[in-house]
This record gives C-alpha cells, sequence and structure tokens, in this order.
C-alpha cells in the first residue's frame, strides 16, 4: 500500500497559521495518528491530504506522486468524517454504493462490492434502512463501510469516535483497530483523544499550532517526549513540570511514588513532598502537593495505584518520595526542548 | 437570624395564591396566547371563506337582499362557458410556466450566492429589490416599460439594433406577447423569495456531506442531482407550494397591466371573479370562479407537504 508524503506543507488562512510546515511520511499500511489540542491544524492537514482544502505552498504525495493539485476523487483516498456524513436521503446500500456509481461500475459488480463490503463491517441487515433509523455505532459503521467499498489506497479518518458515547468508544476503538490491521491499509487517523491515539497508533505525530513537535511510537512520544508541549500534553494528568535553574524537569505522576515504594532502589533521585489534597479516582489515588524549598515548592502530582493499599498518606504531612533518575526528562527553560541533564 | 426569617418569611408569604398562578398554568395561559390568531383567522379567513361557500350556491347579486339556493347551477353554468375555460387555461399555463422558470432561476442564482466572491453584498441587495418594492408600484413601473408607444426596453433594444427596423412590439397589446409580459414580470416579482429560501435549504446541507460527496468521487452534476437538489427537496416543495398558491390567486400584476386583455388572453380565473362578482354585480357566479380552484389548491398542498415529509432530513 502507497505511503503518504507532505512536503514542507503551510496552509495559512490570513493572518492564521493553520498549518506551519509540516513534513511527514507515513510508512506501508500504517495507523498513523495525527494527535493534538483543538486548533492545533490537525483536520487541516488531513484535509488538504485529502485535497478538500488547498495548501498554501508545500506538496503532498500519495505513493510517490505529487497529488498537490489533483482533486479528492483522483487521490485514491477514502474518507470518513466525524459526522460520518451519511447520505440522509439514501438508503444504507445506496449510500455505500454511492462511491462506485460514480466511478461508473456496473450495477452486477456494484452489489457484489456492497454486499462484501458491508459483510466486513457485519452491517448487511442493514442496506435497507436510511441513515436517520441507525444508532451511533451503526452509522459509524456504515461510514467504514463506504470508505472501504472501492478499496482505497489510504484511509483518512476525521475524529470518527468522538460522536460516540464512552463505553461504545472503548469496544469501536478495538474494532476499528482489528479492522485497519484486516484491511491492511494506510490509515491517517486524526484525535484530539490521547487514549485514542496511545491505543490504536503505530504511530503518533504530536502537533500544536500547525507544527509536528514530535512523531514516534506511542512509547516514544510518551516516555521520551520531545518537548515540554508533548510531555504535557499526554498523559492524564500529565508529566510534572518544575523549574530548576535554566530547565525544566520533568517526571510523570506514576514515577513519583513514596521512596519505600520503589522496590530494588535503583538509581533514585529524592525529594520532599508536602501533601495538600487526595482524589480517590478507583482505580488510581492522585495525591496533590507540593515539593521543598529545592524547587521552591512548585505543585506537583503523583500517581498511587489503589492497589497499594498498605501505605497511607494523609493531607498536611510531608513525606519522603522519590523519582528513578531515569524517569526524569530535561528541557531547555527557553525553548522548552529536550536538553542535558542537571546533576540533581 | 430573626431579620432573616422574617425576610424569608415575607418572600414566600402568598397573598392570594389564586391569582398569583394563574398564569403558571400552561393549559390556561396557551388559551389566552392562542386566542388572538383564532379570532383573527376565524374572523378574517373562515367567515368570509364560509361566505362565498354559500353565495357561490346561489343567485345572490349585488343590490338584491334576495338568496335563492341554486346548488352546482352556478359551476354548471361556468363549465359550459368559452370565456371561463380560456381562464381555467390561461391560470394553469400562468402558474406552471412561471413556476417552473422562477424554480430554475432561483436555484441558479442560489448556487451562485452561496459562494463568497467580490461584490456579492451588492449583487445580493439588486436581487432582493423587487421583494421590498411595493408591488403595485414597482407594476405601474412596468406598466410604462412595457408601454406601446414611450417603452425604453423597444427603445433600448432599436438603438442597439438588436430588433431589426420599424420592429416595435406591443408588449401587452398582442395576445401570446401579453402573456409573456405577466409571466416575465410574475416571474420578477416571485424571484427574491425564491432564491432565499433556495439559500436556507442550500445553506442547510451539511459541509461535511459536500465533503464526502467529492471524496467519494462525485462531479459537479453528479452532486447537484443526486446530493444537493435530493437533500434540498423538502424545502424546495415548501416554496413551490407557495408559489402555486400564490401565483393562482394572483391579481395585481393582471389588473395593473392588462385588465385581463387583450381579447381575455390573460384572464385568469381570479381576474375573472373579480370582474364578473364585483364590476358586473353576479356575486354568486364571482364566488363560483373564484372557488374554482379551491378543491384543486388543497389537493395540491397535500400533495406537497406529503412528499416534503417523505424527504425529510435528520
Amino acid at each position: 500500500m502507497p505511503q503518504v508524503e507532505t512536503q514542507s506543507l503551510f496552509k495559512h488562512f490570513g493572518e492564521v497559521k493553520a498549518v506551519d510546515g509540516v513534513d511527514l511520511v507515513s510508512s506501508d499500511e500504517e495507523f498513523l495518528v495525527l494527535l493534538g489540542p483543538s486548533g492545533c491544524g490537525k483536520t487541516t492537514l488531513l484535509r488538504m491530504i485529502a485535497g478538500l482544502e488547498k495548501p498554501t505552498t508545500g506538496e503532498v504525495l500519495i505513493g510517490g506522486q505529487v497529488v498537490t493539485h489533483l482533486p479528492p476523487r483522483a487521490r485514491g483516498i477514502a474518507m470518513v468524517f466525524q459526522s460520518y456524513a451519511l447520505y440522509p436521503h439514501m438508503t444504507i446500500y445506496k449510500n455505500i454504493a454511492f462511491p462506485l456509481k460514480a466511478m461508473g461500475m456496473p450495477k452486477a459488480d456494484m452489489k457484489k462490492k456492497v454486499d462484501w463490503s458491508a459483510s466486513m463491517l457485519g452491517i448487511e441487515g442493514l442496506l435497507q434502512r436510511k441513515p436517520r433509523e441507525l444508532s451511533g455505532g451503526e452509522r459509524q459503521r456504515v461510514a467504514l463501510a463506504r470508505a472501504l467499498v472501492r478499496e482505497p489506497n489510504v484511509f483518512l479518518l476525521d475524529e470518527p469516535l468522538s460522536n460516540l458515547d464512552a463505553k461504545l468508544r472503548t469496544s469501536a476503538r478495538e474494532e476499528l483497530y482489528r479492522f485497519q490491521k484486516n484491511v491492511a491499509i494506510t490509515t491517517i487517523y486524526v484525535t484530539h483523544d490521547q487514549v485514542e491515539a496511545m491505543g490504536m497508533g503505530d504511530r503518533i505525530a504530536v502537533m500544536n499550532a500547525g507544527k509536528v513537535r514530535q512523531l514516534g511510537t506511542p512509547d516514544d512520544v510518551y516516555s521520551d517526549p520531545a518537548d515540554t508541549f508533548v510531555a504535557g500534553f499526554l498523559g492524564s494528568p500529565p508529566m510534572n513540570l518544575v523549574e530548576s535553574q535554566d530547565r525544566i524537569v520533568g517526571f510523570r505522576p506514576e514515577s513519583f511514588l513514596p521512596k519505600k515504594m520503589h522496590e530494588g532502589g535503583g538509581d533514585l533521585i529524592f525529594l520532599p513532598f508536602d501533601v495538600t489534597r487526595i482524589e480517590n479516582l478507583g482505580a488510581d489515588r492522585l495525591i496533590y502537593g507540593k515539593l521543598g524549598e529545592r524547587f521552591s515548592h512548585a505543585a506537583v502530582i503523583a500517581n498511587l495505584p489503589t492497589s497499594f493499599t498498605d501505605y497511607t498518606i494523609e493531607t498536611n504531612t510531608r513525606y519522603d518520595f522519590a523519582v528513578p533518575r531515569n524517569d526524569v526528562k530535561f528541557f531547555d527553560g527557553k525553548t522548552g526542548l529536550r536538553a542535558e541533564p542537571l546533576p540533581l | 437570624m430573626e431579620t432573616a426569617s422574617n425576610l424569608a418569611e415575607g418572600t414566600f408569604r402568598i397573598r392570594n395564591p389564586h391569582l398569583r398562578f394563574f398564569f403558571d398554568n400552561e393549559k390556561v395561559l396557551g388559551l389566552l396566547m392562542i386566542a388572538p390568531a383564532v379570532v383573527y383567522i376565524l374572523a378574517l379567513v373562515g367567515f368570509p371563506l364560509i361566505l362565498a361557500f354559500i353565495y357561490s350556491f346561489s343567485d345572490i347579486t349585488i343590490g338584491s337582499a334576495d338568496y335563492g339556493f341554486v346548488g352546482f347551477e352556478n359551476i354548471k353554468n361556468l363549465l359550459g362557458e368559452f370565456e371561463f375555460k380560456i381562464a381555467l387555461k390561461n391560470t394553469i399555463l400562468f402558474t406552471a410556466i412561471s413556476m417552473i422558470i422562477v424554480l430554475v432561476l432561483a436555484k441558479i442564482l442560489a448556487l451562485i450566492l452561496v459562494k463568497d466572491f467580490r461584490g456579492k453584498f451588492v449583487v445580493r441587495a439588486l436581487i432582493l429589490m423587487p421583494y421590498v418594492a411595493p408591488i403595485s408600484l414597482g407594476v405601474i413601473g412596468w406598466l410604462w416599460m412595457l408601454d406601446s408607444i414611450y417603452s425604453p426596453i423597444n427603445w433600448l433594444f432599436q438603438r442597439t439594433e438588436i430588433f431589426g427596423p420599424d420592429f416595435w412590439p406591443m408588449w401587452l397589446g398582442t395576445p401570446n406577447l401579453a402573456m409573456t409580459s405577466i409571466i416575465a414580470v410574475h416571474v420578477w416579482r416571485m424571484l427574491p423569495l425564491a432564491t432565499i429560501i433556495m439559500l436556507a435549504g442550500l445553506a442547510s446541507i451539511p459541509e461535511e456531506i459536500k465533503d464526502a460527496a467529492l471524496v467519494d468521487g462525485a462531479g459537479y452534476f453528479r452532486q447537484l442531482f443526486q446530493i444537493t437538489i435530493p437533500m434540498m427537496l423538502p424545502i424546495m416543495m415548501v416554496a413551490v407550494l407557495f408559489g402555486i398558491v400564490f401565483t393562482a390567486t394572483d391579481i395585481i400584476i393582471i389588473l395593473v397591466l392588462t385588465r385581463g386583455g387583450p381579447y381575455d388572453s390573460t384572464q385568469v380565473l381570479v381576474s375573472k371573479a373579480f370582474y364578473t362578482g364585483i364590476d358586473a354585480g353576479d356575486l354568486a357566479t364571482g364566488a363560483a370562479t373564484a372557488l374554482f380552484l379551491f378543491p384543486l389548491l388543497a389537493a395540491v398542498a397535500i400533495f406537497m407537504l406529503r412528499i416534503a415529509r417523505r424527504a425529510e432530513v435528520t
């Protein structure tokens, strides 16, 4: 399956730089996630790849061919929209058949294709219904079937799960992941939900203010963030970032634990922690508090699994906490980019 | 503490519970609010309509207080009358042709106006102009423009040599031209509203649906005929329904421009009803003429609304 590439892609709407120089190469059959807060330019980037938006400058390549000036229908792509964008006046069958009809496919072949695509998504029973008679999850499958039916080179998905309720979203995520691996079609997936990104992406491109801040595997972007934005965007709660001299020191709440919980010890950095508030979230306990004088009482969060039952923590008390030295990341105080470690 | 409790007591003390909460009862409030509309419709629409029905089955005339019930005699007479058949034919022709032209032009204009371009504001204002002008004054303007001797239209076409030498069409004086002029002026008058309705219909189609059609490979005309128009159908049906009723019952343009002439070639049912019932004093025949289209228009309305509901879009 061909790869998708963007070469120094810019899109400016007047003064607003929606996409501000993106160079991105997807690998074959990859599930690539564009992740970022709303307004970061991820949807604009996807729409430029789709051909729905003309770049200000830069090129889009699909399978090594420049497609920047081709209309969407000539790019061999299929797209699933946030609202699913099913044609409300057509039956599900006609919805799925629409791209084939536009290609001028004979009726008999068309029926075979639609049946195949519908069976891939398990919606054979819905073909005679209208979109308004379907549930959110069913509509999403119809949208996927319509995207799949003409076997595109690339799938572009724009927040396809955000209209589903929380419970359905978890199962839909699982299904979508297996579906993509099954059909093995290069997929670019836009979301603002880091759980979706971490759970489904082969790689994640974290975007902010029109730029790709980091491109890497979910593990890379989580445990080895390239800058303070990525560090602060991923994780819930996000990485603790505290200032120290001209550096910003970052560590994950789940590595910041009471000293005696670090079994085996290793190379630890000890930090006094004044607990101010405790939130019990079921699986986790979030401990809010302040570090000692060395970090000028910066506010940080610790995340303790509730399964550590033998350790009681109370508010307004100072505890000895620690972080493994390897889990501490250093960022430049001015640029926010990764920097040389400080001796702590 | 004492003052606080006094205050609370004062707040919740109810002087006359029945009166205080009288309007909180939705049944009472609802009835009261809908009452003016009901009174209005009964007095100014319902009563005259029933009166017209009663007249149309009678031999009543202006200047006589006698009422004699004659059943379907008036309608039977009308159907045998040559002038009535012409007026009926003219009504259908006038309505159908002007509606088709209005629909096509309004659709094109709406498709243009939905795009962004320089000077859009001016174009939109110009298109809307006929709608805000008082209709009778506007039509008097057309009466002058189409005058047989002083027509600026003829002058313009002569000057630009689009018309051959000595070709001075009498816009309102020859049967076919008169009907054409009436239709043209009616289209001029209906177009703004139709365009606005179409624009609203176009704007109601979600952007993502249009994008999806683009990605799915639909070209301009496939998108227009298979996505845009079907999705606009409910709102277009409402527009057509209003248009038909409005056109079939209109009298101003004909009254001002041709008064039904020449030789009844622009006489429609409504104008004929006016001339027979009011000018000639035959109230009964006039009422029967005016009500002749009532069942037909009611059927059209029911049919259109059913289509609109079937095509309804979530």
